[in-house]
């Protein structure tokens, strides 16, 4: 299973790289929520999947899974929301600016 | 103990209430004359200690600042220490109420200046008395940055703008090399504090490092005095108001390298290596300094050349005395501490005549607008009390009697006569040039001193080269100088004095190995026909003859080309790294975000493949795999399609809606993963973002695939590959590896330690809380920046608004 998952992530990875190696600004932040995605993957997958029961107490049970990447994920969801909120509509407000959304007739390199 | 540290901190917390005094009273008091108060209170305060410190005591002080680094605040008071501290004070009062004249109180902005001011001021205070390696190299820095805040304080020339980076730019330079020298000492030494590293000399001597070290202190101790080569930047200077130059420039600043070259002598003295670099350099910076100061014909220029040269001598006189170290006590190391004796005993005649004669350009310049000696003349008639206080310092400078610098120039011919049959590291073969080169080089002092006094002073007035009216300057401009030139004068006839409590005390603290009687150090203004008398003699008659003859020669040294002066070398050196580091940047800072991914993803894959293939790392274990089910290759495959979907779709609608998809996936694998609040969270937010893609979409411009070339897609092709395959490759041999036990065992206690069954939960909010606040910040920022962005007004398209 982890194997598995890591192979997905991987992919999940190349395809969200492709992406914001693009020039299109919308293309950019489609990449970005995928490599988070993939990421978010990786990380539960680093804990060991499957190992036992929810991190719940109070139930009668053996194991649980780890709860630390849990925790961290959760932070790094709520993160993610934020910057992709933010990125979007940076997107958005340049596109108003500028006219144009190519990051190749956006690209500046002005000297003092 | 605290009084000490307030007096020491004074320009400090003076300097907080500046502002407060130009904004409320400068209309009706100068603030000068509040500013005066800190270095007067200093210096009262500071003369309580001369009787204790001559009787031979010294104070210490610790004030505890980071304590777990070991560095404290130990201040450290003897006669060295003292000697400077009464300097930096006494100039200091005197420079205030000359700049109270100077200094215009309704054109000048006065509050930047006495900041300044009183940060040096405090700066150079705390660089004398620290004992702490490292507090003494802050406060070192903390001059230069003054420094360059002062000489910069007409920031709308560019003169001054361009002197100050100068000054900043070598000095602070000089200033790294003595850190490191530092560290090394400290490395060597296993203690900050100098006084340790002099009690622990074993340690030190013959280390590896002692070489390294040494040099390393010396390039700090030889840009902040200006000396050969790094000397070019005190002639810039000379851009600050003159209150500044008679303060930073002549008697103080610069003196923190001689200061810092005596507080090393008893660790490196005696070394032929320190002997020859402090010794020899001085020397060369003397005669080059005297002898380019002869081609100036700026005033301000010609003080700053000789305060080169001038700072030259007194290190050349540290250099030979530091041969005292070398033969301990007996009768030879005595001749050469008087060497010392000489030095210290210069430097404090320095501060007082090139003080006062720097304050006499400033009157000059002040009073006829101009400091072009080209243009001046015949000054004595319109100005006699300047002329009275140039005639004092000059001569002073010139080594004539009754004046203190007669008694230190002989000192010097003593010296480098000692010297030059001293016999070891190698004097036997070329010690005659000392007393040659200073010898010339004190004839070319003399000449431009009388230069300076009489192409000034003397010859016919033509007020018709002058742009304004001439006439004496006020009284308040002249007391400083005057103060300053009768020091010159008393310091003459009762040389002893000053001796007995002040130098000798500097000259225990420098050599503390050496008994010191005051008989040995006795000076004298007769002795006699000897070899030195001589040699003055030799200066004078030649010096006046040359001067007599100057109209002929010196056109010719102002001929000299400017292609082959030290300045030149820095301004092609400068522009040259200016030039070629941009040309460099601009190769790879292209403006391209683009590119500059590229860089970052080829460095990730570079590093961490390499590492990985170099150590071994990549071992895949799949024992501890856990069972897969259809239902969940299912799902992946279905997260492979949507995947694919984004990155193909010609679609905005379709690249969105497929990314929700994928996002909906992720939080169906959290269910399975046993995290139920992962999958919510994820199924929330997952929501939200969509509607916020499809909210922005609308303003969005279509997907276009067509401005993409197939090189440009191919380079993207290997790199996504290649940062996909690093991270597959990461992943699993980070899972096969297990170097350490999970930690979460300590978290299942949630329920004990912080009352919450949901484990998860409990660590967000009781273990980690800090973090899920500042986590929440960084949501009200991106929030707030959301809001700022969506309602900010929208201005005509085509007008850049992003500058």
């Amino acid at each position: 299973m982890e194997t598995l998952i890591v192979i997905l992530v991987g992919i999940l990875i190349s395809i969200g790289t492709y992406l914001i190696l693009s020039r299109q600004l919308l293309r950019i932040v489609l990449g970005s929520s995928i490599i988070s995605h993939a990421v978010n993957l990786l990380i539960i997958t680093s804990g060991g999947l499957k190992t036992g029961s929810p991190p719940l107490l109070g139930e009668k049970v053996a194991s649980f899974t780890d709860a630390i990447p849990q925790a961290l994920i959760l932070t790094a969801i709520v993160i993610n929301f934020a910057v992709t909120a933010l990125v979007l509509v940076l997107c958005y407000r340049s596109y108003q600016n500028f006219g144009t959304d190519d990051m190749e007739q956006l690209r500046g390199n002005e000297h003092e | 103990m605290i009084t000490f540290y307030i007096f020491i901190f004074l320009p400090f917390l003076f300097a907080f209430l500046v502002p407060f005094l130009y904004k409320y009273l400068n209309r009706q008091v100068h603030t000068g004359w509040f500013v005066l108060f800190v270095p007067l209170s200093i210096f009262i305060y500071l003369v309580e200690y001369i009787p204790a410190v001559a009787s031979g005591a010294t104070f210490e002080y610790t004030l505890s600042w980071i304590p777990s680094f070991g560095i404290d605040i130990t201040s450290y008071m003897d006669g060295l220490s003292l000697l400077f501290g009464l300097l930096i004070t006494g100039v200091g009062s005197l420079v205030i109420i000359y700049s109270i004249y100077y200094m215009s109180k309704v054109r000048e902005a006065l509050h930047n200046f006495y900041i300044y001011l009183l940060m040096f001021m405090g700066a150079m205070l705390g660089l004398v008395f620290s004992d702490h390696l490292l507090v003494l190299y802050g406060f070192w820095e903390l001059t230069s940055v003054s420094s360059f805040l002062l000489i910069a304080y007409w920031y709308e020339r560019k003169g001054s703008r361009q002197g100050a980076l100068k000054a900043l730019l070598i000095t602070v330079l000089g200033g790294f090399g003595m850190l490191a020298g530092f560290i090394m000492l400290i490395m060597m030494g296993d203690t900050f504090s100098i006084r340790e590293i002099i009690a622990n000399m074993d340690a030190i001597q013959g280390h590896a490092l002692f070489i390294p070290a040494l040099l390393c202190i010396l390039l700090g101790a030889f840009t902040k005095s200006a000396q050969f080569p790094f000397g070019i930047w005190l002639p810039d200077a000379m851009e600050a108001p003159t209150p500044v130059s008679s303060y930073l420039h002549s008697a103080t600043m610069v003196k923190a390298g001689i200061y810092l070259v005596a507080r090393m002598t008893p660790i490196f003295g005696g070394s032929a290596v320190w002997f020859w670099l402090v010794a020899g350099i001085g020397l060369v910076t003397l005669l080059y300094g005297s002898l380019t100061a002869l081609r100036q014909t700026d005033l301000k220029a010609l003080l700053a050349y000789s305060t080169i040269s001038q700072l030259g001598l007194i290190m050349s006189l540290l250099g030979i005395g530091s041969l005292a170290v070398y033969f301990g006590p007996g009768e030879t190391g005595t001749v050469f501490t008087v060497a010392t004796f000489a030095a210290v005993f210069h430097l404090f005649n320095h501060s007082t005549f090139k003080g006062s004669l720097f304050m006499v350009v400033g009157i000059i310049d002040h009073e006829t607008g101009r400091r072009d000696i080209r243009y001046l003349g015949g000054l004595m008639q319109v100005m006699p009390i300047t002329f009275t206080i140039a005639l004092i310092g000059g001569f002073s400078m010139a080594g004539l009697p009754p004046f203190n610098g007669f008694l230190s120039k002989e000192m010097f011919f003593a010296a480098v006569n000692d010297v030059s049959h001293a016999g070891i590291f190698g004097l036997n073969k070329i010690g005659m040039l000392f007393p040659i080169i200073a010898w010339v080089a004190s004839i070319f002092t003399f000449v431009y001193c009388m230069i300076f006094i009489f192409k000034t002073f003397g010859g016919a007035y033509r007020p018709e080269r002058l742009t304004r009216e001439v006439h004496e300057a006020p009284l308040g401009m002249l007391i400083s100088p005057i103060i300053l030139g009768l020091l010159v004068i008393l310091i003459f006839f009762f040389p002893n004095v000053l001796g007995e409590y002040i130098l000798i005390p500097a000259l225990t603290a420098i050599l503390p190995g050496m008994p010191i009687s005051g008989h040995d150090v006795k000076i004298s203004a007769w002795h006699g026909l000897n070899t030195e008398l001589i040699m003055t003699i030799g200066v004078v008659v030649i010096g006046l003859l040359l001067f007599r003859t100057a109209r002929r020669w010196i056109q010719v040294m102002r001929n000299y080309p400017q292609g082959l002066t030290l300045n030149h070398f820095y301004n092609q050196g400068l522009s040259g790294m200016e030039k070629r580091s941009a040309s460099l940047t601009d190769r790879y800072m292209t403006g391209s975000l683009r590119h500059y991914l590229i860089y970052i993803f080829s460095f990730f894959v570079l590093l961490l493949m390499s590492s990985l293939l170099l150590l071994h790392g990549i071992q895949i274990d799949f024992s501890n795999n856990a069972a897969i089910s259809i239902y969940e290759v299912g799902l992946v495959i279905a997260m492979i399609i949507a995947a694919f979907t984004v990155l193909l779709a010609s679609n905005r609608i379709l690249a969105i809606v497929s990314l929700s998809v994928l996002g909906y996936m992720v939080s169906m694998f959290f269910v399975i993963f046993r995290a139920p609040d992962l999958a919510l969270t994820q199924m929330v937010v997952e929501t939200v973002t969509t509607v916020l893609f499809l909210l922005c979409f609308y303003h969005l411009p279509k997907m276009t695939k067509k401005i993409e070339r197939i090189p440009f897609k191919l380079t993207n092709l290997v790199i996504s590959v290649a940062v996909g395959l690093t991270v597959t490759l990461l992943a699993l041999s980070a899972n096969g590896h297990k170097l350490f036990e999970p930690i979460t065992s300590f978290f299942e206690n949630a329920y004990e330690l912080a009352g919450a069954k949901n484990i998860v939960n409990a660590i967000l909010v009781d273990f980690r809380g800090f973090d899920t606040m500042l986590e929440i910040s960084v949501l009200t920022i991106a929030g707030l920046g959301v809001y700022i962005l969506v309602h900010q007004r929208v201005k005509r398209r085509g007008q850049r608004e992003i500058k």
